[in-house]
């Protein structure tokens, strides 16, 4: 068996891994699997590609030595940190780990096609056309997927954006563009200035997309550049003559564009409102009279209020998360059940930070998945819930979005809190959500607001009931 | 690349338009309780650019191209790894109700 044969058989094996796994990873119960066969496929492709060694391009025999271990030293290095910042990572900062990971993709597709370019190995319209395709989409993805952790970990802050932004990145993807058509029309023989501006232009592009957009649209953003890097991988493993960088990038690619759609709606956004717009910057103040008060009520009490009830339904927001008081609730609920009380969870799609991840936040909470329901799974069942409880929601259960034609979220789909015969609002202080819209959850007849840190709120709830059963543990 | 490895444009084409096609039917049918394991999973998946890199890395022939093939193959394993230790650290944590006590 020549090495050859046995990489391409490798490759195979490791595809066949991938999209197995994945398929897999689209259940609860065969998830972990999922990614387990998958890693597998990955170990398969990286241990059959050190057989390359064996059949090298004839110029590049005199560095074969300094390649392989530069090689080594590289993949050491690259898997060492990763495995260490992915170990530490604290769960509520997965989303900007999941980008900052993605960007280090989309940086080895462009560099991929770098060493095409500035060695003018590519030859062919369609083979140089795909590697300046995956070189401006991986550059692109590099790059913003940094400025997206950058955001979300809070190292860089506010929106970013001034009077002909759109103009002026317009023109320099059309600039990109043409570098890139002229690169394909000269058969790759372009000096490396050009190719240089080509792709410190498309890393500037990518910046330029990302710094005006807001945290709450980051999710978005971080999936599409996710596809992104999907693409990239594909199109530069058509360069390169590997299939199954093709099929892997593909299936990521048209599956994060998938994602990428189903957040966005969600959300009640487009992809292109997203990327191209201010989100709320032109509703101005005028958002109509609010009839009511906040009336606030005390902790223990709604707890014990709870106790009482039959039947419960949480709806947790990021706040939760950020409040560390995911533990806490999941102790309350267990007390609640003990009572016999029925008690639920109602997770809005974009609740945490991007969809599914405060499933996530409340797993590592150890609560079941099965009690645990979807949006549409659960919203006609609150009519019929004796208490509502939100803790750190805000924007997915304001029913303006239902009823105020003039309301920035009208149109989103909401938890139907409101419908229950009795809502606690867990709060910090009278704040608005993400959005910045007021919420008239807040002020309705049969809503009670319990102000403070969720965390402590929950720790005066469980005191409450337990001291009501008798203070036994 | 070279004559023998090539793929032809329309041979591609095929191989895209499956591939496309499998990734959606994937991520379409998915619950959306498992959507950021899932970004994730599909973000290591990608991972396998490590390999194209390494590639590239091995055959460069000049200063230039090893310091390039190096940034990539770097940024290509910690996609790869990074991408899955946290997928694997979420998807852990996933489990049902404790068998009914009693």
């Amino acid at each position: 068996m020549t090495a050859q044969f046995i990489i391409d058989a490798s490759f195979i094996v490791a595809t066949l891994l991938f999209v197995y796994g994945l398929k897999r990873m689209s259940s609860p119960v065969t998830a972990r699997s999922g990614i387990v066969v998958a890693g597998v496929g990955m170990i398969v492709a990286v241990a059959a590609s050190f057989l390359y060694i064996a059949d090298v391009n004839p110029k590049a025999e005199p560095f074969l030595t300094t390649n392989i271990t530069l090689a080594v030293i590289a993949l050491a290095v690259g898997l060492g940190w990763a495995w260490w910042s992915g170990k530490k990572v604290a769960m509520t900062e997965m989303p900007q780990m999941v980008a900052l990971y993605n960007g280090m993709g989309g940086g080895a597709a462009a560099a991929i096609a770098a060493i095409e370019l500035f060695g003018h190995k590519a030859h062919g319209d369609i083979i140089l056309g795909m590697a300046v395709l995956g070189g401006v989409i991986g550059a692109v993805s590099l790059s913003g997927s940094m400025i997206a952790w950058a955001k979300l970990d809070g190292r860089v802050n506010g929106v970013w954006r001034f009077p002909g932004l759109q103009a002026v990145n317009g023109l320099i993807l059309l600039t990109i563009l043409g570098i890139g058509a002229w690169t394909v029309y000269q058969g790759g023989n372009v000096g490396p200035e050009l190719i240089t501006a080509f792709f410190v232009l498309s890393l500037v592009y990518g910046v330029m997309m990302a710094m005006p957009i807001g945290g709450a649209d980051m999710p978005v953003v971080i999936s599409l550049f996710n596809a992104f890097t999907g693409l990239a991988v594909g199109f530069e493993g058509y360069v390169i003559g590997n299939p199954a960088l093709m099929v892997a990038g593909m299936v990521v690619g048209s599956a994060g564009t998938l994602l990428t759609l189903l957040m966005a709606k969600a959300m009640n956004r487009s992809v292109s409102n997203v990327l191209f717009s201010n989100f709320g910057a032109t509703g101005g103040e005028e958002q109509g009279e609010i009839k009511g008060s906040m009336k606030p009520v005390d902790a223990g009490d709604a707890g014990i209020n709870m106790r009482y009830a039959s039947k419960v339904i949480i709806a947790p927001g990021y706040g939760l998360a950020v409040a560390q008081a995911q533990h806490k609730l999941f102790e309350f609920v267990k007390l609640l059940q003990d009572a016999g009380v029925e008690v639920k969870f109602a997770i809005h799609p974009v609740a945490g930070r991007m969809p599914g991840h405060m499933n996530v936040l409340l797993a590592e909470a150890g609560v079941p998945y099965d009690i645990i329901y979807d949006m549409e799974d659960i919203n006609n069942e609150f009519k019929e819930a004796d208490v509502a409880i939100v803790i750190g929601a805000n924007d997915t259960v304001n029913p303006a979005a239902r009823t105020n034609k003039s309301s920035p979220i009208y149109g989103m789909p909401i938890l139907n809190v409101d419908m229950a015969k009795q809502v606690y609002v867990v709060k910090r202080g009278q704040g608005k959500g993400y959005s910045g819209v007021e919420n008239e959850l807040f002020f309705q007849d049969n809503t009670n607001m319990v102000y403070g840190d969720a965390q402590k709120v929950m720790v005066q709830m469980i005191q409450a009931v337990k001291s009501l059963d008798g203070g036994g543990h | 690349m070279d004559a023998t490895t090539a793929i032809t444009g329309f041979v591609a084409l095929y191989i895209f338009m499956l591939a496309a096609f499998t990734g959606y039917e994937i991520i379409g049918r998915v619950p959306s309780i498992l959507h950021t394991p899932l970004m994730s999973g599909s973000n290591f998946i990608h991972g396998i650019v490590v390999v194209g890199a390494l590639w590239a890395l091995v055959n460069a022939s000049s200063t230039l191209e090893q310091a390039i093939g190096f940034f990539g193959v770097l940024l290509g394993a910690g996609n790869a790894a990074g991408g899955y230790v946290v997928t694997e650290r979420m998807l852990e944590m996933f489990k049902p109700s404790d068998k009914k006590k009693g």
